[in-house]
């Protein structure tokens, strides 16, 4: 099943085109990485692709490279974010003041295995920059949804850390679109490579199927 | 008026502001004619240096009214300004606190007096209008500037309140806080100026004392006062808030106060406050008659007498500004700096008007205590955030002290910020310089206070517009030339609050 496809579109932002003749589809069950230099476009094409999933009446869980997180709240507030949408007024007013127990250990589950336990009702500005990005992580996966767009969402952490967080969206999500810098972790990750250079997708294939020097002529 | 340049430098800005000032001195009032200032300062400062602690029921009634009525009317204020800050994208709610902060916290009592008597409503209500449209313009300011980026990631379907209570209101509920905390002190300020008309406050029992001659218990209120103001920092803890709140309101409920007719409400709306020639039936030549006549014998000497104090207690104010703010700063004034940090405190926690009044007792009626009134409270604020400011650079290890370093190193690189913070009080000057008319100065506010006394509330209405138009043009045009000064870092109210252990 399609999710979202362009065909042959030019996508920017804020009136400025940044990618020419995009032709691409995300199917249920597929994992894109998006590989290129900064600047390519990688974060355009992540925004083109959420609005549409979203426009489409799809629920999309959103990890986004400055992860936007409220720092005068706790990591579980944080997290807790991540549904409002699925509440009323009230009751997210209510969770505001005093978060339920059953959504606090929701929240919890999902902490352990990102290692943020411990900082569960720490104010994210108590955090270092890889406990952040994990908090980012821990809202996108306490909302769930058909797929997760995440803008280099392991770039703060270590490796072993990085391959073990890629499990852990494997696990929740049905359908995943990544932008990564780290070849190696892509290459494990991915179904589908996409490769983004001078404003245009000139690579979009499995990673078996992708040679070293193709990906080299991506940051040439 | 030529057009105005592109680019105005700063000393071309001070140079023109001082140049007027001066040229408006010839016109103004500065005489102390039949009084000897002399004595009278004599006779206050003997009673200043004994101050009297005996009359202490009447201090304590007066300093606890004077917080009650503070902390209630900044509370309701910032409430409704939380309320209407969200909407501030509405030109109906802008226009509304524009109105609601154009007219100063006595003229609204004088008008509210009429509705509801001299009651602990009209005092909260003096306070909480004015501060209402403050407050939503500062909170709307402050949610405009926060980070964006949280609100933008929250799931589409979120409603606009929570999106507002998780995503917007903790990035801004600190900045809130410390604002909110401000304008305490301003609270307290309004709240004992308030007493000078009639409320159970501060400057009642100081009139009172001084009507009886009794300097020494005078000086022991003033001393009481100034304290209060200092230490807010440390007695006022917002975690204690409610604790706080829900005793002033207590003491302002037990407060016995004249009963009001009913239907002064209606009165004031249907009767009072419609010009008398449409009450009398003269139709639309009658209005403008009625306008003209007021406008020409009351508007005109009124708002010429605010501009002329205004100006020249502006220059005067930059000139103590710039020339004090060395006295704070540990490099240039050594231990000396102590004394000043206090001078500049004691000095900004009395209100203009309150100076005004004690100028007024030795100089006699003139110009000249507002002048020194506004001047000296103003310099001290201005004075205070510059010394705070020159305290923070860094300097190199081997630059000069004294006197030097301040010519040298500090005032060059403050001369910016000074010409821009001295901008922005003007409009503050202007509207207390209008108020201070109900202290028998020829300003606007003597206008207002003679035809509230006739019950004339139609010409103290119009004339008080006349008052809003003035300071809404001086506020207008400040920042035009805050704005093409240039490089200048935009100045907020924001940044006068008095920090901990900052009370000398």
């Amino acid at each position: 099943m399609t999710l979202a496809a362009f065909q042959g579109e030019t996508l920017g932002y804020g009136g400025a085109t940044v990618l020419r003749g995009v032709t691409l589809a995300l199917e249920r069950g597929e994992r894109l990485v998006l590989l290129g230099r900064s600047g390519a476009g990688k974060t355009t094409l992540l925004n083109a692709l959420y609005d549409r999933l979203t426009g489409a009446g799809l629920r999309v869980a959103l990890a986004p490279q400055d992860h936007a997180l409220v720092p005068q709240l706790s990591v579980t507030k944080n997290a807790l974010m991540g549904r409002l949408d699925d509440h009323g007024a009230l009751r997210n007013l209510w969770t505001l003041l005093r978060p339920p127990a059953r959504d606090r250990a929701e929240v919890q589950a999902l902490l352990d295995p990102l290692g943020l336990a411990a900082q569960a009702d720490q104010p994210v500005e108590a955090l270092s920059g890889g406990q952040r990005q994990r908090t980012a992580l821990a809202r996108a996966l306490y909302r769930g949804g058909e797929v997760l767009i995440a803008d280099e969402p392991v770039s703060a952490v270590d490796e072993t850390q990085a391959a073990a967080l890629l499990d852990l969206m494997r696990a929740h999500f049905p359908a995943s679109v990544l932008a990564l810098h780290d070849v190696e972790l892509a290459r494990s990750f991915a179904t589908r490579l996409v490769g983004i250079r001078a404003g245009r997708v000139v690579l979009d294939a499995p990673p078996e199927a992708v040679s070293p020097a193709q990906i080299e002529a991506l940051y040439a | 008026m030529a057009v105005m340049p592109e680019r105005l430098s700063r000393p071309a800005v001070a140079l023109i502001f001082a140049v007027l000032g001066l040229a408006l001195v010839p016109f103004a009032d500065l005489g102390w004619a039949g009084h000897d200032p002399w004595a009278a300062l004599g006779r206050m400062a003997r009673g200043f240096l004994a101050p009297d602690f005996g009359a202490v029921e009447n201090i304590a009634t007066a300093l606890v009214s004077t917080v009650a009525f503070a902390l209630c009317g900044v509370a309701v204020g910032a409430m409704a300004g939380l309320a209407l800050a969200p909407f501030w994208g509405s030109a109906l709610v802008r226009g509304l606190s524009i109105a609601l902060r154009s007219v100063h916290e006595l003229f609204w009592a004088l008008f509210l007096m009429q509705v509801l008597g001299i009651s602990p409503a009209t005092g909260v209500l003096a306070i909480a209008l004015p501060y209402a449209g403050i407050f939503a313009k500062v909170f709307a300011e402050q949610i405009e500037e926060a980070d964006p980026r949280p609100a933008q990631v929250l799931p589409p379907g979120t409603d606009a309140l929570s999106r507002f209570l998780w995503a917007r209101l903790p990035l801004v509920w600190p900045g809130m806080q410390s604002y909110v905390l401000y304008r305490v002190e301003c609270g307290l300020r309004s709240s004992a100026v308030l007493g000078f008309i009639g409320l159970p406050t501060l400057g009642f029992q100081l009139d009172a004392f001084f009507r009886q001659g009794d300097y020494g218990a005078a000086s022991a209120i003033m001393i009481l006062y100034v304290l209060l103001i200092a230490t807010i920092p440390l007695w006022l803890r917002l975690r204690a808030a409610l604790l706080w709140l829900a005793a002033a309101t207590a003491w302002l409920a037990a407060l016995d106060h004249p009963p009001m007719g009913s239907g002064a409400l209606w009165r004031f709306l249907t009767v009072d406050i419609v010009p008398a020639p449409l009450r009398r039936g003269e139709g639309a030549g009658g209005l403008l008659t009625w306008l003209g006549d007021i406008l020409w014998t009351q508007g005109l000497p009124g708002a010429w007498a605010t501009i002329v104090v205004g100006q020249i207690a502006l220059v005067l104010t930059g000139a103590i500004a710039f020339l004090s703010f060395g006295l704070i700063v540990r490099r240039v004034a050594g231990r000396a700096r102590l004394p000043g940090h206090m001078a500049l405190v004691v000095l900004r926690s009395f209100p203009e008007y309150m100076l005004a009044y004690l100028f007024l007792q030795v100089f006699g009626p003139s110009m000249l205590p507002a002048i020194l009134a506004l001047a000296l409270h103003n310099g001290a604020i201005i004075g205070h955030l510059l010394g705070r400011e020159a305290e923070g650079f860094p300097l190199r290890r081997d630059a000069p002290k004294g006197a030097t370093l301040w010519a040298w190193e500090l005032a060059p690189r403050l001369f910016g910020r000074f010409v821009a913070l001295c901008l922005y009080r003007w409009e503050i000057i202007l509207r207390e310089t209008a108020v201070m008319g109900l202290l028998g100065i020829a300003t606007l506010g003597f206008f207002i206070d003679s035809a509230v006394a006739e019950l004339r509330l139609d010409r103290a209405l119009l004339l008080l517009v006349v008052t809003g138009a003035i300071t809404a043009g001086a506020d207008a045009a400040s920042r035009v030339v805050r704005s093409r000064m240039g490089a200048v870092r935009e100045v907020s109210a924001r940044a006068e609050a008095l920090r901990p252990l900052e009370t000398g």
